[in-house]
């Protein structure tokens, strides 16, 4: 079966570039699994975890949105923020999740909520990610997907 | 003629000076190649998001609705996102971006205003007088794409609200390490026809075209004045460890003509002594 080309990148860097069998990504309107062969396609991101797989081995990256294209066989991820599970930092998560939950119970008149929304909602899946990774040590992340 | 005392102390100043310089010049190098990299680094996703966008704009109909950063009015005011250092010796470079974004708003027969990025480029247009819109400073060696989004975030805003009908980037332009060259070209309205379309092929889009080029867009405004941002960056850093190169080299040349006019001031002076002590023996004898 042929390969998918799969890349993630940022505006700083390159941060995942390798040959893979399964891409599983949060698109805006849901869950997605591409596999080899996929229709073009062309979909934003929400905040979530791309989980990609080769050999059997599973490897789960942080976005934090963006867009995701589809094109003969080549998977681009244009990621806004995008970490290696070992690249989370768990501490400042943790910190941004509290600071996030905090502004949403208080409310002051001045803040954006939905902005307070999404940093909940990203500090989250970052600690999911990290989490799940501390669990099972030695393995690429998520396997239980 | 100076004195031997003169001559040395003028010596060790300028040897400080030309270990500073060579300092500089140093972490100037390293810096430079850092920033080198940053800019490469940065280049992947910028040539996929102008493809994307390429490919979203050739599926347009006429008749659709125009996205308000694409749209060409009227001009009547210009906004100028001028990019320099925050330090200077470095050479003529912020003096050479000041110049050209400054030629460029006597060319225009409309108000111009400025947002200033770098410390180096805000001084110089305040003192000339130029209305300043908004200025960032400090942002370091090593800025992220988050330091760079409130200076999107004015432009685009700026942009939308009507208040000016045209941005143009002015940065310098990091060629070679000798060569920094400064540009100005228009960022906003975008033009996705200066990107080539790939071959036609028919996206699935989630959820639609617009709305995926309504999020594309501003992505596209902050990814181009990141990539100024870095290419400003390593051309200081060039700059820099060229000017610094060149001032050592003159401290070093300076030492040396020191050194020699030291040896000889010391050399006449001890003939000098010979001559007197010989003078003084020969009147005895």
């Amino acid at each position: 079966m042929p390969k998918l080309k799969f890349e993630i990148v940022t505006a700083e860097r390159v941060v995942y570039s390798d040959d893979v069998d399964v891409v599983i990504a949060p698109g805006i309107e849901g869950q997605l699994g591409i596999l080899p062969s996929h229709a073009p396609l062309l979909t934003m991101l929400q905040p979530g975890e791309v989980v990609v797989r080769k050999a059997g081995e599973e490897t789960a990256i942080f976005v934090s949105g963006g867009f995701l294209e589809v094109m003969q066989n080549r998977v681009t991820v244009l990621a806004d923020v995008a970490e290696r599970v070992e690249e989370i930092d768990i501490a400042r998560a943790e910190e941004a999740k509290r600071r996030a939950e905090e502004g949403l119970r208080l409310r002051p008149p001045e803040m954006d909520l939905a902005a307070a929304e999404a940093a909940l909602r990203r500090a989250m899946v970052r600690l999911k990610i990290a989490e799940r990774k501390k669990k099972r040590p030695g393995s690429g992340g998520a396997q239980g997907l | 003629m100076a004195t031997i005392r003169e001559i040395r102390r003028r010596i060790r100043s300028v040897q400080s000076t030309a270990k500073v310089t060579r300092a500089m010049e140093m972490v100037a190098a390293s810096k430079m190649r850092r920033a080198q990299e940053r800019t490469i680094a940065a280049r992947p996703y910028a040539e996929r998001m102008g493809q994307v966008l390429a490919d979203l704009a050739a599926q347009r109909q006429a008749g659709d609705e125009i996205h308000p950063l694409l749209i060409q009015r009227p001009v009547n005011r210009i906004a100028v996102v001028h990019i320099s250092a925050d330090r200077g010796l470095c050479g003529g470079l912020n003096a050479n971006v000041n110049r050209r974004t400054v030629s460029f708003v006597l060319e225009q027969s409309v108000p111009v205003t400025l947002v200033a990025v770098g410390r180096k480029g805000r001084d110089f247009m305040v003192r000339y007088g130029q209305e300043v819109r908004a200025e960032f400073t400090r942002l370091g060696d090593r800025p992220s794409i988050l330091d760079i989004l409130p200076i999107a975030r004015v432009v685009i805003d700026d942009y939308t609200d009507g208040l000016i009908d045209e941005v143009y980037l002015s940065y310098n332009q990091f060629v070679t390490t000798m060569t920094q060259r400064p540009v100005l070209w228009r960022l906003l309205p975008i033009e996705p026809a200066t990107i080539e379309a790939r071959l036609n092929v028919e996206y699935i889009y989630e959820p639609s075209p617009d709305e995926v080029l309504a999020e594309l867009l501003p992505r596209f405004v902050e990814m181009e004045i990141y990539h100024a941002v870095l290419e400003s960056i390593a051309s200081e850093q060039s700059a820099r460890m060229v000017a610094m190169r060149n001032a050592t080299d003159n401290a070093n040349e300076l030492i040396e003509d020191l050194t020699l006019t030291y040896n000889k001031v010391r050399q006449e002076m001890i003939t000098k002594e010979l001559l007197d002590i010989t003078g003084g023996a020969a009147a005895l004898a």
